[in-house]
């Protein structure tokens, strides 16, 4: 994969191997590609800050990120994982931070037009659903 | 060592020199202005300058309503702009602008090697060497000022056939014309809008549909001065807007023929046309800057930035002007800086200024402190006048620090990120935001014991935030502190 600064091109390429994009044909992709903000992160940055408002979706490009509460960390996202979402949906502040790493690279589509989006891609909606079912099934056996 | 002399190369070096920072500029150009030397390609800026408003010209608080003039530190070279436009339009003409940044440059005797082109870069020990057509400099640190200059076309079959934005004809030449343009972002429409008296059909195509900055509510999409086209085009004129990747374009003789696929799902579309244009965009000219390490992200290639516009990958290289949009901040609520133009990117280097001259060369003016007492009336009128909170709405915020030994100290104008991400002591940052729907509100950034909380405040129809309301509200957040 390419790791520097991508065409839509590249990005479309990109987008297609993760699997929330898996359903998309190549127009679409290019389209979706045209639509996304990119941004890569320094080691160390925040990218989601708990409790402050205006945040948006998130998926990882390339890199790695941490989940931290108050602090302390939760677990690690990587190339693939998408974060960001249940602030996005809610329009309430994320709970926890999100901090980048090493360099992290990500697609972003800011909170307000996250709906729209979803709306427009309905089996990005249902990848994404899926992944949702899969961590509340987690947690689910995680309490039982 | 600053490369380039626009509006972010000169208002950097005029802040470096108030300071007192030991520096040098070249520019390839043979004179002040950068890129507004020659664009917008109509000749006219979208950026305004109010001659008449609520505060007087010559003062801070005026620049809110002066989006183009350069920001100097006293009074005397304040709001050039309005001094110099002729009163047929508020948006300054290309040539108005370019006489604008000359004259702050001479009347504050900015010195710049003109003629100098910056042609490569390595290390140097601590610092770098950059080569130049005039001989090596060395410098510890090194600041590209230089624009997005580059034209950028995609890569499509065929697109060498296609003339940049960059190399449009006069207007007239397009005359009875069908004309192509590729891409439906402001240029895309600054061109159509143009041809409107000349050409018989304009069709404009990209993968992305059309956003209007009067629908998103910010500075994302088309300005309102170009959306004439996009009014012929609902009402059935003669312009067509479509969302469809450009797959091939090929040419026969002066006739082009552009294929395309609908990003709605609508199949292929052949187009003839007589002209084609691609209006994609702009890049930084890095040169050599990847090799040495830089990374940059997305189509522009603007290189990923810290919040005090230094390189993430390589430290001790930073950026000024256009290019500090590659710090990108907070970006609440999905708006961007306003950094991609004067009215933002002036207040950037002046930031940057101060924080070169105390990382690097020890020189750091004592702040001012505020009684207690004062604090409320300060933050409430900073919130409702002050040009770089009004002009980088969740980015730049007025920050007030408790100092064990000196009381209340005013740390100045600072990223929100800054502040919101780094430690420190107790302090408050305040800053104005926005969001989709159009609402300006203040927000205040409370830091005790480096945990940072927010406070969004009521909005207000008039944008007055020194109401009653306002005052109550901030008191009550401003308790853990003071």
């Amino acid at each position: 994969m390419c790791d520097m600064a991508t065409t839509r091109g590249e990005l479309a390429d990109t987008l297609s191997s993760l699997s929330l994009f898996a359903d998309l044909s190549a127009a679409e992709l290019e389209s979706v590609a045209h639509i996304v903000d990119e941004r890569r992160f320094a080691a160390g940055e925040r990218i989601l800050r708990q409790g402050l408002s205006g945040s948006g979706f998130y998926i990882i490009l390339a890199g790695e990120a941490a989940i931290r509460v108050d602090g302390k960390e939760y677990g690690k996202l990587g190339r693939g994982d998408f974060f960001g979402e249940i602030s996005a949906l809610l329009g309430d502040p994320p709970v926890a931070d999100i901090v980048a790493g090493r360099e992290l690279h990500c697609a972003i589509i800011p909170g307000p037009a996250l709906e729209q989006f979803m709306v427009g891609h309905p089996q990005v909606m249902f990848r994404m659903l899926q992944s949702e079912a899969r961590k509340l099934r987690t947690a689910t056996r995680w309490r039982s | 060592m600053v490369v380039g002399s626009g509006p972010g190369g000169l208002q950097l070096s005029y802040s470096l020199t108030h300071l007192g920072v030991p520096h040098a500029v070249i520019s390839a150009d043979p004179a002040p202005g950068g890129m507004f030397r020659r664009w917008p390609f109509f000749q006219r800026l979208l950026s305004w300058t109010k001659p008449f408003a609520p505060f007087e010209r010559g003062t801070r608080f005026y620049e809110r309503y002066d989006w183009n003039s350069l920001i100097p530190d006293d009074d005397q070279h304040r709001a050039i702009q309005p001094r110099l436009m002729d009163g047929t339009s508020y948006f300054p003409s290309r040539t108005e602008m370019e006489q604008n940044i000359a004259t702050f440059a001479r009347e504050t005797g900015i010195r710049v090697r003109y003629g100098c082109r910056w042609t490569g870069t390595s290390r140097d020990g601590e610092g770098f060497r950059l080569r130049t057509t005039a001989g090596d400099y060395r410098a510890r640190v090194v600041v590209f000022a230089f624009g997005l200059a580059e034209p950028w076309k995609p890569q499509i079959p065929g697109i060498e056939h296609v003339p940049h934005y960059a190399e449009t004809r006069a207007p007239e030449t397009y005359a009875g014309k069908r004309v192509f343009i590729i891409g439906k972002e402001t240029s895309a429409f600054e061109l159509a809008n143009g041809f409107l008296p000349w050409a018989r059909q304009i069709v404009l195509a990209s993968p992305r549909p059309t956003q209007l900055s009067v629908v998103t509510n910010s500075l994302v999409g088309v300005r309102a001065r170009y959306v004439q086209p996009y009014e012929d085009h609902i009402l059935g004129g003669g312009v067509v807007i479509m969302n469809a990747s450009i797959d091939d374009v090929s040419r026969s003789g002066d006739l082009f023929r552009v294929k395309t696929t609908r990003s709605d799902g609508g199949g292929s579309l052949v187009f003839e046309a007589d002209d084609v244009i691609a209006t994609t965009g702009f890049q930084p000219p890095l040169g050599d800057l990847p090799e040495l390490g830089v990374v940059s992200s997305g189509r522009e290639k603007i290189p990923s930035q810290t919040p005090l516009f230094e390189s993430i990958s390589v430290p001790h290289v930073y950026f000024a002007g256009t290019a500090t949009r590659g710090a990108a901040g907070l970006k609440k609520n999905g708006i961007p800086s306003s950094s991609g133009a004067v009215h933002g990117h002036r207040y950037n280097a002046r930031i940057l200024a101060r924080h070169i001259a105390r990382a690097y060369f020890g020189i750091d003016p004592a702040r001012p402190t505020l009684r207690r007492d004062d604090v409320l009336d300060y933050l409430l009128s900073e919130l409702t006048r002050a040009p770089e909170l009004w002009h980088q709405k969740s980015y730049l915020a007025r920050s007030l620090l408790m100092d064990g030994a000196r009381g209340i100290v005013d740390d100045g104008i600072v990223p929100l990120q800054l502040f919101v991400d780094g430690e420190g002591p107790d302090g408050v940052a305040v800053a104005v935001e926005a969001n989709p729907k159009a609402e300006i509100y203040p927000a205040v950034y409370v830091r005790k014991n480096n945990a940072v909380t927010e406070h969004l405040l009521p909005m207000n129809p008039l944008l007055d935030f020194e109401t009653a309301e306002h005052r109550a509200q901030l008191t009550a957040v401003l308790a853990p502190i003071l």
